[in-house]
């Protein structure tokens, strides 16, 4: 495919280009830690700080149909990130996948990098959102599925990544009860929950979207079969949430 | 005489009807005025219920898909309270949409002060971008609609009032317009102030100028008013002082005084009707006349 295919937003005059694709390098799961390493200086990250990494690899990998070379197509799946907090996992897969070159990533927060510690979508490659205030994502979410219903593009999907303390913010749940109600279909949330929030959630995260209409699966978070397999269950007629459970921030 | 609310409405369906990308995003507030609307456009009308940060996020998301998306509810409600998401979820995500307020200071007396957003101006201030159109009738408020539908991706914001003039002015955003001459000094009316500063102004050797934008400010034609005497007078219909430091920043360059009069700050503590409400604030014809002779001797 070729740049010519690519249909410009017109809502999006400034927003950062992709770079042209990058693929003399092809990237694995395993080459993750390394490029992390390229932001972070260290050669082993906690576990907070990867807590994302598994679910938005198996995302980019083998679930959303996006790539460089598509990223202005209309019909393109779409990934919120609005757990901006601790990007270095997101810019690491979006590096891998060629979205952002490798050698952008050391530069990760100085002056004239595009790679804040939060992302902004008018600086950051391949980014659909700026994020950093919680509780953002998931509404931007669903007015973006609702203006691809509204153009009759049925078949994109809109993921929103969250966190489970993020989940604390109560536009999460304005967004929720509206979306079930609507049977938003195309919209998907990934929570990851590493019990990160201060008074956690009696009863888990799931039910707070079953209660509300989604379809739901809570799974290990570090499990990409797992992931892979919740990910791409059927839901139709609903929204669709996956749990990716992985070890608590705090142990 | 319908209302600019009326309008709205009326405007809005024409609007859905011819433009594809046009989108209506509401939380409950007028809700039943825009159902038939609604039933002929199920995807592009959207309630989302009695929840403002979704409202604003979901105009947000819309605008990112290549929408023109116009949300509308109560000033309070669509400023103020999901302010954050106007910062971020329009502003910083680089995108526009079309905001559209009603009952912005006093058009609800009874309802009290948790119905009064006078600082919505103000508050827009502190974010870059954003036109503000506050009209003057309902004919000024669908020119200004009808503008802001079609102004591409920009922020917008259309401040609707029970409040109107008697007659329409020939508006157009950008300028703002010359309603009478004088050379004591310019006295310059936002939108639903006019009939009470023209009545307030009669016999007085002032220009009147008239404003249904506000936001960009017209400092050039501020500028070319203001003759031998570089007295101006603001009268808005929200916090008071609003837009003085446009005027400061039109006049820099040359000794001048602003005198800004407007919705007060304090908490005003009473019902009753606008009318009752415009006189309490000084805003009503006598009560401007006074205030107006005082400051342009």
């Amino acid at each position: 495919m070729t740049t010519a295919a690519i249909t410009p937003q017109k809502s999006t005059p400034h927003q950062a280009e992709p770079q042209q694709p990058r693929r003399q390098e092809q990237f694995g799961f395993g080459d993750l830690p390394r490029l992390m390493s390229l932001m972070t200086g260290a050669e082993k990250h906690t576990a907070a700080a990867t807590s994302t990494l598994d679910a938005i690899w198996v995302l980019y990998d083998r679930v959303l149909r996006v790539a460089p070379e598509t990223f202005r197509d209309q019909g393109r799946d779409r990934f919120l990130l609005s757990k901006g907090h601790g990007p270095m996992a997101y810019y690491a897969v979006l590096a891998a996948k060629g979205f952002l070159p490798p050698d952008l990533l050391p530069g990760f927060g100085s002056y004239d990098s595009p790679l804040g510690h939060h992302p902004d979508r008018l600086l950051v490659p391949g980014a659909e959102i700026g994020s950093g205030s919680l509780g953002h994502g998931l509404p931007l979410a669903v007015g973006t599925a609702l203006g691809l219903r509204a153009q009759g593009l049925a078949d994109p999907a809109v993921w929103v990544l969250i966190g489970d303390a993020e989940f604390d913010e109560g536009s999460n749940h304005e967004a929720i009860a509206f979306a079930g109600s609507y049977g938003l279909d195309r919209l998907h949330v990934v929570a990851i929950d590493n019990s990160s929030a201060t008074h956690g959630w009696r009863g888990g995260i799931a039910a707070r979207f079953e209660a509300e209409g989604w379809s739901t699966a809570t799974v290990d978070g570090r499990d990409h079969e797992a992931l892979h397999a919740a990910y791409t269950a059927p839901h139709p007629g609903r929204p669709h949430a996956v749990v990716a459970r992985v070890e608590p921030k705090n142990a | 005489m319908d209302t600019m609310r009326d309008r709205f409405f009326a405007t809005t369906a024409d609007l859905l009807d011819h433009d594809p990308r046009i989108a209506v995003v509401l939380a409950d507030i007028s809700a039943a005025a825009f159902a038939p609307t609604a039933e002929r456009h199920p995807d592009r009308v959207i309630n989302v219920g009695i929840r403002e940060q979704l409202l604003i996020g979901a105009a947000g998301g819309l605008a990112l898909t290549g929408m023109r998306p116009i949300a509308h509810t109560f000033a309070s409600f669509l400023v103020e309270r999901p302010f954050e998401q106007v910062k971020l979820d329009l502003g910083h995500q680089g995108v526009g949409a079309v905001l559209v307020s009603a009952s912005g200071s006093y058009d609800w007396p009874a309802g009290g002060r948790t119905h009064m957003a006078p600082g919505d101006i103000a508050l827009l201030d502190t974010l870059p971008g954003w036109t503000v159109h506050v009209p003057g009738h309902p004919d000024e408020a669908e020119t200004l609609l009808r503008h802001a539908a079609a102004d591409g991706d920009n922020k917008v914001y259309v401040r609707l009032s029970n409040h109107s003039n008697a007659d329409a002015q020939p508006v157009a955003p950008g300028r703002f317009v010359t309603v009478r001459q004088g050379t004591r000094g310019v006295v310059l009316a936002v939108g639903p102030m006019l009939d009470a500063v023209l009545a307030a102004t009669e016999g007085l050797d002032v220009t009147v100028l008239y404003a249904a934008t506000v936001r960009p400010f017209d400092a050039a034609g501020l500028r070319a008013a203001v003759g031998e005497k570089a007295d101006v007078v603001l009268v808005e219909p929200y916090l008071v002082g609003t837009s003085n430091n446009e005027a400061h920043d039109a006049l820099a360059d040359l000794p001048h005084r602003v005198l800004g009069l407007g919705v007060p700050r304090e908490e005003h503590r009473h019902y009753g009707s606008i009318d009752e409400h415009l006189a309490a604030y000084g805003l009503d014809a006598p009560g401007l006349r006074g205030r107006i002779t005082g400051y342009l001797r």
